[in-house]
């Protein structure tokens, strides 16, 4: 177990490396420096920046140096916001992206798994069909798509929502739904392979023969190995709903990580954009060790060792 | 046996042996691909979604050609906002086409007929500004010499008429209906180019690796499982921001390249890293396969057994995942010009198309036509890509067969 934190964490650093090192050269790499060349930046803020990326120096000190404060997670201040660090800007907008994230996984997985269970038990009935055409739907139509339908027919035609704002669970009820339906449907579509895979093999009819109920097998034993495949999806899950988030924070103008990241993008606020950029890989790196290890614990054949 | 070798000659025998031998040769054995072919013709949704996915290239490809409204001529004022009908905004486009054309000639035969050097540059200067203030760079964007040539032949063939506004009109006055054709240009040849940039890198990557084996493989795939980890939409994000940077765009436009061109291959170097474990997973199978080895031992040389063994099973696989990465190319591309670092204005996508739709919709009154129809031509199509793909893996895929 411990083996398996460590080699992990050697893995995270060296990409976390690698990443600030490519974001650090590509910065420095715009001609005369992003710093030299914009005419508009502000004194304060220019002067700040210089003292803090000490333009003074060689670049390799630069380097080191402002390596040594990212490590320490400091980020630096954020080139178009005065008054703002990189930092306060991430911890501003973190809990809001967090919140909204976890929302559109639970409802993900709640929906998904139940569509998928009970589409795998009554297979080929009418819910099997009309869950598994929902499914691909929600898989196929791009959740800014999805988000905009559903905020002429929620909001404006049938005002159930508020369109945007930040504070209230009503409002955050529209967001999460759009940012976790084609999650939901891709685990509604794994959870009901994985369940019928597990439906025929020869325990569950171990169970049946003891007289257990439907209910008590389908729920008992059958979901433990048929979860198997959506475990494994949560990684590439996360990441889904990470990059989704740009894109619904902005529908629905959420103050999260997400419109500050498309926000510091269309400004080309280099600092805060690199800053956030070495966060969601730490976030993603952090999320699939968690994935591993939930893996491993419903699996025990599962070696975390490999995994690493 | 026996019998028969002892009396190798008698006719009756080779005549029976030259039957045999014809008869073997008019059996034809099922290709691979004509198998495919057969089982995905018996899946309706795939093929529904073929001839779709054939229609619309072929309308993308022919889109010049046909009698659409400018897509960047602006109506201001009441020509804003207007709901699906049938009006249409004509166009004197013969006259136009007509009096352009007058125009260049007689500057030519003034250029012809020019005697000093000065005289000949202001002409030449003053035929340049004619060229780029043509009706065609006027009512089109940027159309090339191709492009050009198809929408002459198009004024030809249909003269003034266009079709109305079907699909209404956005906040500009444009036609919707036209520039979701001249979007899925845009968005189809990102897709796909992206895609090929993709396959070129993940096919020879993968199959490096698989054939190779041993430490190359695993340091070559351990490299993958760190892009892996990489969350590249972002990186991506950040490297367009540097990209766009005036100094960086100006000295990049130099060498040709703009801003979409850059999008191809950032999107197809994110997106290689799946194809290239799928590929080395199914050469590595592969290599050790009996049917390699009976090739081997007839004496089959390496390029063939590459060539005609190895090659042809992997490309089962590889044109699954390349009609599956189609529309997570189309998607993402849609994603970014959606949030505005995408394709940029004057040039239309359907992400585009979807953005300035949503724009449109406000509390006081709902333009609903321009998100509605933008977005249901991009669901659609990545509707009718993955189900095509799911069909052409169910055709392909070994373990399906003849099930």
């Amino acid at each position: 177990m411990l083996r398996f934190f460590l080699k992990r964490l050697g893995w995270m650093i060296l990409t976390v490396w690698i990443v600030y090192t490519v974001s650090f050269f590509l910065m420095r790499a715009v001609p005369g420096g992003p710093f030299a060349s914009e005419k508009k930046i502000d004194d304060a803020i220019k002067r700040n920046i210089e003292a803090r990326y000490k333009m003074d120096r060689p670049l390799y000190e630069q380097y080191f140096s402002h390596l040594w404060s990212t490590v320490q997670f400091d980020f630096g201040p954020s080139f178009r916001l005065e008054d703002y660090t990189v930092n306060e800007v991430i911890a501003q907008g973190f809990p809001v992206s967090a919140s909204l994230g976890i929302f559109a996984m639970v409802f993900a997985l709640t929906l998904g798994m139940t569509a998928g269970v009970v589409s795998a038990v009554r297979r080929n009935s009418p819910y099997d069909v009309s869950f598994m055409m929902l499914a691909t739907i929600g898989i196929a139509v791009p959740n800014f798509v999805l988000a905009s339908v559903a905020v002429v027919i929620f909001v404006f035609m049938w005002p159930l929502f508020p369109a945007a704002g930040w504070g209230q669970l009503n409002q955050i009820i529209l967001p999460a739904l759009c940012l976790g339906a084609p999650f939901a449907g891709y685990i509604a579509r794994l959870t009901r392979t994985g369940m019928l895979e597990v439906l025929t093999s020869d325990y569950i009819r171990t169970a049946y023969a003891k007289g257990l109920s439907t209910r008590q097998v389908v729920m008992r034993h059958a979901m433990r190995g048929g979860m198997l495949p959506v475990v494994s999806y949560l990684g590439p899950a996360t990441a889904g709903i990470l990059t989704g988030s740009l894109v619904l924070e902005r529908i629905f103008a959420l103050p999260g990580m997400g419109s500050h990241f498309i926000e510091a993008a269309l400004t080309r606020d280099y600092t805060l954009c690199m800053g956030m950029v070495l966060i969601y890989t730490v976030l993603l790196f952090v999320m699939n060790t968690l994935v591993d290890l939930s893996y491993s614990i419903i699996d025990p054949r599962v070696d975390l060792e490999d995994q690493a | 046996m026996t019998d028969q070798s002892t009396r190798p000659h008698d006719p009756r025998d080779l005549e029976h042996y030259a039957t045999l031998l014809e008869n073997a040769h008019r059996e034809k054995g099922i290709s691979l691909w004509k198998d495919a072919w057969r089982r995905l013709r018996r899946n309706k949704a795939s093929m529904v979604s073929l001839v779709f996915l054939v229609l619309l290239s072929l309308s993308a490809l022919l889109t010049p050609l046909l009698p659409l409204q400018s897509p960047v001529e602006q109506h201001l004022g009441d020509g804003t906002f207007q709901p699906p009908g049938m009006t249409a905004a004509h166009l004197p486009l013969l006259e136009l086409r007509q009096e352009y054309d007058e125009t260049i000639a007689e500057l030519d035969a003034r250029l012809d007929a020019a005697e000093t050097a000065q005289q000949r540059s202001e002409l030449e200067d003053e035929l340049e500004s004619i060229v780029l203030n043509s009706p065609f760079e006027r009512y089109w964007n940027k159309p090339g010499p191709i492009t050009r040539l198809m929408i002459r032949f198009r004024i030809s063939l249909f003269g003034n008429w266009s079709v109305p506004s079907i699909c209404g009109t956005d906040n500009l006055g444009r036609d919707v209906f036209s520039r979701l054709f001249w979007g899925a240009r845009v968005s189809l040849v990102v897709g796909i180019v992206a895609t090929l940039v993709s396959l070129l890198i993940g096919v020879s990557y993968g199959a490096t690796a698989g054939y190779l084996g041993g430490r190359v493989d695993r340091i070559m795939m351990r490299i993958v499982d760190i892009f892996y980890s990489v969350p590249f939409i972002f990186v991506v994000i950040f490297l367009i921001t540097i990209l766009d940077e005036p100094s960086i765009k100006a000295s990049l436009e130099q060498f040709g390249i703009d801003r979409i061109t850059i999008f191809y291959f950032l999107i197809g170097a994110i997106y290689w890293l799946t194809m290239a474990r799928v590929v080395r997973g199914q050469i590595i199978s592969l290599k050790n396969e009996q049917f390699i080895e009976a090739a081997r031992t007839i004496g089959a040389s390496r390029a063939r057994i590459i060539f005609r063994h190895l090659i042809p099973n992997v490309m089962g696989i590889v044109i699954v995942y390349l009609t599956l990465t189609i529309p997570a190319v189309m998607r993402f591309e849609a994603f970014l010009s959606f949030l505005g670092i995408g394709v940029a204005p004057p040039d239309v996508s359907w992400g585009l198309l979807v953005n300035e739709g949503l724009q449109d919709i406000t509390p006081i009154k709902i333009y609903w036509w321009s998100v509605t129809f933008s977005g249901l031509a991009l669901a659609m199509t990545l509707f009718a890509l993955s189900f095509l793909g799911d069909g052409l893996r169910d055709a392909l895929d070994p373990r399906m067969k003849n099930r």
